[in-house]
């Protein structure tokens, strides 16, 4: 088709990374010496050829992008979306060009140019003349284009009266402006914008997407890597989902954020398919946040997370209990109905059930988990707390969204597996 | 309604075909950052204009007392021996200056080169330009001190440019291969300033050249920035430092082979900096 702007067949990027082998009974020390001899001197000879070194005894290819195959009409806006590591930012890398493919082919037609970070290309040092320059041209302007433009940059970022002062003397909103207004009057037939909108403040993330919007407007091409769906869903017209490395489905945004939203609830219609035996089995597993089913609870939100359970045996007492993993697979909490481990007395706590449906609610109070995915694990257990009848591990995720109120003071991210608002004081003692 | 007037194919191994064309498309680029390495270079202090004058300045009082006075080394001919000294310093420093800036180049742009795509090339490159300002200094200091000898210098000096390039080869071709290495292995750039402070003394800097004995002239040769410092005083001294042109050739055959092996060990590692930096 004539209105391809990028076409990608196969595309693909590998990585090599190196292993150290640990099967050896017992180390001799001539082994040793013989095998550093050896690695010493082939990496020696790799240095010199300017072959890359890479520690470790067995090396594991990774493929952080394969086979990735699809097509860009002109004027489109592309959504690129998919979990962690799903390979988003390797296919921005290489169709920016910062990095080569290690297989297949990219047809880019037309000039590229990535909206880049705030402070990237900036001297603080230089005046803000001599910076709107250096900005252009390492964005990819000549000087006749960036002196044509000039003035409006200048007027757009209104700092007229500071064009002379080195940007490090700015206040950070003069700052933004003025790198922002550089990049807005690029005129690239395809714009590639990375998650950097989750960086910055919140007016300059309102420039970029008005900027995404102008962009494409023109007839020109943006693709946009995200994980926030709803900037995905209002701005973009076609999404690719990338899944592991491969394009797993291009078409219309809902459905392909249908493919990556996280659910917030699990529901097993068919009962064989539940975890479970003769004695619970579960039904159904939920977030609930703010009223709604969700994935995507608020820091700022309690969270509960409820599960639906059978009992088919009679008279007996059931312990539930959950516990939360972050996504670095570190524990941060496990808690319990026990009547030592909970707020309020649950009232089916030590009853015993009778044969039925079931639903245990749990409630994580709001500013402690810290923001990101979690994954939540179940367990039922029975008379003896330590006898599991069941445990569903990872049985549901969720990710806990930035509160933006909180960020307009500090927008970082807090360190931290936990992220609880604690009492603070101060005193002024001499 | 196409805008598009070029087309961009990426493919594994096609970066290489183009790599010279692209530099060439990029020279806007080059030309914007070495002014900014230069303009940041004596913004930053008005003591970097001074420090460029008075450490030449005091160097060569050093080596004129230690190897004029107390040594007793002859000068080349009748020249004056501060200004023997000096004429070797000007290359010495444009050498030691520009070789520093290039080898620590890559990790001070580190920012640019995850974000953005450019021949690679141009960052090294551009920051030894600023090698040139020191180097411009220095050589008006040098007509100073002619003035004050009062030594006319003959046509010779008009060849200057000439070296002035060859002492720019000879330190890009090792800087451009510490500078890649340096992207993977940080504590490489421990190795110039021990570079620098070695070859001070092994090259002819506050001696002249002709006092090494004939028959090691030309191992002593293989060092690169002998034939550069000889070829220096040979245009400001003119025919009272004759060159040593079997050495003077070795010189270049060197300086041709670091620079082969720094472009191109450069550009193997060109592909993985964004990756590793």
């Amino acid at each position: 088709m004539s209105d391809t702007v990028i076409k990608a067949e196969n595309l693909g990027k590998k990585y090599i990374i190196g292993h150290r082998a640990e099967n050896v009974r017992y180390v001799a020390l001539r082994d040793v010496l013989m095998q550093n001899a050896r690695t010493l001197w082939n990496k020696t000879k790799d240095l010199a050829k300017g072959k890359p070194i890479i520690q470790g005894d067995t090396l594991e290819e990774v493929w952080a992008l394969k086979d990735a195959s699809f097509e860009i009409h002109q004027g489109d806006i592309v959504g690129i979306i998919g979990r962690n590591g799903a390979g988003k930012s390797t296919l921005l890398k290489i169709l920016s060009r910062i990095t080569e493919p290690s297989a297949g082919r990219a047809t880019i037609k037309g000039r590229v140019a990535s909206l880049l970070e705030v402070g990237t290309g900036f001297h603080p040092e230089l005046t803000g003349r001599e910076n709107i320059y250096l900005k252009g041209a390492i964005l990819g302007m000549t000087r006749a284009e960036i002196r044509r433009k000039f003035d409006e940059i200048v007027a757009f970022a209104e700092v007229e009266q500071y064009l002379h002062t080195p940007v490090k003397r700015y206040s950070s909103g003069m700052y933004v402006r003025l790198a922002f207004a550089v990049s807005a009057h690029l005129e690239p037939e395809i714009l590639l914008v990375d998650e950097v909108l989750a960086v910055g403040d919140e007016e300059f993330q309102k420039k970029c997407l008005n900027k995404m919007e102008d962009v494409s407007k023109g007839g020109r091409t943006v693709l946009f890597v995200s994980h926030n769906m709803l900037a995905i869903k209002t701005l973009c017209t076609r999404c690719i989902v990338l899944d592991k490395g491969k394009a797993i489905f291009m078409g219309d945004v809902s459905s392909a954020v249908d493919k990556v939203d996280i659910p917030g609830e699990i529901v097993w219609n068919e009962p064989s398919k539940a975890s479970g035996n003769h004695l619970v089995r579960l039904k159904a597993a939920r977030v609930i946040s703010g009223g709604k089913v969700t994935g995507y609870p608020s820091v700022n939100e309690d969270i509960e997370i409820q599960f639906d359970y059978w009992n088919f045996e009679e008279n007996v007492r059931r312990f539930v209990a959950v516990q939360i993993d972050n996504s670095m697979n570190s524990i941060i909490l496990t808690t319990s109905n026990l009547k030592v481990r909970s707020i309020a007395y649950d009232p089916w706590v030590n009853k015993p059930y009778p044969v039925g449906l079931f639903r245990s609610t749990c409630i994580i109070p709001k500013y402690l988990l810290n923001v990101g995915i979690h994954h939540i694990s179940l367990f039922i257990n029975g008379e003896m707390v330590s006898d599991n009848i069941i445990i569903q591990r990872n049985v549901l995720s969720f990710d806990v969204q930035e509160d933006l109120e909180l960020r307009k003071e500090y927008s970082g991210a807090w360190i931290g597996a936990v992220r609880p608002i604690l009492a603070w004081k101060t005193e002024q003692l001499k | 309604m196409c805008i598009c007037n070029e087309i961009l194919i990426l493919e594994p191994g096609r970066a290489e075909k183009n790599y010279w064309n692209d530099l060439w498309r990029y020279r806007e680029l080059f030309i914007i950052l070495a002014w900014r390495d230069i303009s940041v270079r004596y913004k930053q202090t008005i003591i970097g204009v001074l420090w460029a004058i008075l450490r030449p300045l005091l160097t060569m009082l050093v080596f004129t007392v230690i190897f004029g006075r107390v040594a007793k080394l002859p000068s080349d001919g009748n020249a004056p021996y501060a200004l023997m000294v000096f004429a070797a310093m000007l290359p010495w420093s444009l050498f030691s200056t520009s070789l520093g800036e290039a080898s620590n180049s890559l990790i001070g742009n580190s920012n640019l080169i995850s974000k953005v795509y450019f021949p690679r090339l141009i960052i090294p490159t551009a920051t030894v330009m600023t090698a040139f300002v020191d180097f411009f200094i220095s050589f008006i200091i040098l007509l100073g001190m002619m003035a004050y000898y009062r030594f006319l210098p003959g046509w010779n000096l008009l060849l200057l440019p000439l070296f002035i390039i060859l002492a720019l080869l000879a330190s890009l071709g090792p800087g451009l291969w510490i500078t890649a290495l340096n992207v993977k292995y940080r504590d490489f750039r421990y190795v110039i300033p021990f570079v620098v402070q070695f070859g001070l003394y092994v090259s002819p800097v506050g001696f002249s050249s002709n006092v090494i004995p004939e028959k090691w002239r030309l191992l002593y040769s293989l060092n690169p920035m002998v034939g550069v410092i000889d070829g220096f005083r040979w245009c400001i001294l003119g025919g009272e430092s004759p060159i040593y042109w079997p050495g003077f050739a070795l010189s270049i055959v060197i300086v041709t082979f670091f620079l082969w092996l720094g472009i191109s060990s450069f550009r193997k590692m060109e592909k993985s900096f964004a990756d590793l930096i």
